[in-house]
């Protein structure tokens, strides 16, 4: 099974030279420690930022300069700023390559869920719903199953959604899994020490498994 | 040139009554109009709609109004972070309204571009669209969402000149130019003020015919919510 830093380096791995990428919070922010050097990338950040740099050395943090998780950044040789109505605008236009961000559920049709559980304190959906509308290529980092060890991979989200038949890649502690167009997941990857069938078991949704599934390769 | 200054950030927030809608600048704490929020804070007005992106948190910010029970209708994309907001809205004392951070963004835009509503796939498939109107581009389905009507809009910059004309620094710009264009008033507080001819034409953001007032603000805490930093010693 992978670890959270683990998932985020195989997401890394999916990352092209040239791309502008937008990083969620939670697991997807690690995926910025992965991106090998010579993969040249910009990273957008929705709150008004292209070219995030790392963070401050103690001492230089800026209120002024954050990023969408409201943590202190860095500027890049190269960045720009931004009002918010144009940090969507250039989603909505889909100038942003590829989208990684954290979901609660996702369906074999590619709808997902990640921003309301009913009964508990609703915190927004931020950009979220703007972000898997728009974006034409969107990759989920999740847990393959909840703490309950119910999946989270499922025929129909039950959760409120966020955003519908819009992811086309899953990558989990698990498994990385591709979004058919006709629906159902395919198994392409197996994480190290996870067997097929352990993977069977915990995927509700339609799951494709072809013959030979390799194991994942992380560098 | 016109002069669009006031003496202070009370006689800026004078002629707000309760039962105004507000929008306010900031992405979180940062860009927040600070000196305003105290205004606003220290007149007591109630009964507010507060259009802005956060909420604040509980003892900064909007917070300060939500603690003082000033708002009514907060509308934003996301409240996280404030434990009087979350006490307030399951006790049915404050209403809430949560859209997308695009949407938001954009209802902002188009009252300051003069346009009555925009056409977004967010939140297309979700309670968002509940009740809304749905057209069809190109194969692709859009929510219709109408542009905001603010009473004032609230905002921070960087600097500014008597004629009202504004640049922001780094990501504290985030909401604060659409807000800026989309208020019947605009009020501006700004870190420093200049007279005009100081900023270079080519750099202003926001031009002043947006702006009705101005003022140099004070002691701005700017405060961090997430301080994150690196050691020297890495990479």
């Amino acid at each position: 099974m992978l670890t959270k830093e683990q998932i985020a380096q195989r997401i890394a791995k999916e990352i092209q030279d040239g791309y502008y990428v937008n990083l969620g919070i939670g697991i997807p922010t690690l995926v910025a420690n992965y991106i090998p050097e010579e993969v040249h990338v910009v990273l957008q950040s929705e709150n008004g930022l292209l070219g995030m740099g790392p963070f401050p050395f103690e001492g230089d943090e800026d209120p002024d300069l954050i990023n969408a998780g409201k943590q202190t950044i860095t500027t890049l040789p190269g960045s720009s700023i931004f009002d918010s109505a144009m940090s969507f605008g250039m989603i909505r236009a889909q100038k942003v390559d590829l989208t990684i961000l954290g979901a609660m559920e996702v369906s074999e049709n590619g709808d997902i869920a990640n921003w309301k559980i009913p009964g508990k304190m609703v915190k927004g959906m931020g950009g979220a719903m703007d972000l898997v509308a728009s974006a034409k290529n969107i990759i989920v980092a999740m847990q393959h199953v909840n703490k309950a060890g119910e999946s989270k991979l499922l025929p129909e989200c039950t959760l409120p959604l966020t955003g519908v038949r819009c992811i086309r890649k899953v990558v989990t502690e698990l498994a990385v899994l591709d979004i058919l167009p006709e629906g159902g997941f395919l198994l392409l990857e197996r994480a190290p020490d996870v067997s097929v069938d352990y993977i069977r078991q915990a995927t509700r949704g339609r799951l494709t498994i072809p013959g030979h599934v390799p194991t994942m390769a992380l560098t | 040139m016109i002069n669009k200054v006031v003496p202070s950030a009370v006689a800026a927030v004078s002629d707000i009554s309760d039962g105004s809608t507000l929008m306010l600048g900031g992405f979180g704490l940062c860009g927040i109009p600070e000196n305003c929020i105290n205004a606003l804070v220290h007149k007591n007005v109630k009964n507010l709609t507060c259009i802005s992106n956060n909420a604040g948190v509980d003892d900064f910010g909007i917070g300060l109004m939500l603690h003082k029970k000033q708002v009514r209708k907060m509308i934003a994309s996301y409240v996280g972070e404030n434990a009087e907001f979350e006490r307030q809205l399951l006790s049915g004392e404050l209403e809430v309204e949560l859209i997308p951070q695009g949407t938001l963004a954009t209802r902002c835009m188009a009252a300051g571009y003069g346009m009555p509503a925009i056409f977004t796939p967010a939140g297309i498939g979700t309670e968002v669209a509940d009740g809304k109107e749905i057209r069809n581009f190109n194969g692709k389905d859009y929510l219709m969402e109408l542009a905001f009507e603010a009473d004032f809009a609230i905002v921070k910059a960087w600097k500014g000149d008597t004629a009202g004309n504004l640049v922001f620094r780094a990501t504290s710009r985030n909401f604060n130019p659409v807000m800026a264009m989309a208020g019947k008033i605009t009020i501006a507080e700004v870190e420093e003020l200049v007279e005009p001819g100081q900023l270079d034409p080519d750099h202003i953001h926001t031009p002043g015919i947006y702006v009705h007032r101005i003022f140099q603000g004070s002691a701005y805490e700017k405060r961090i919510e997430q301080r994150t930093v690196r050691q020297k010693t890495s990479s």
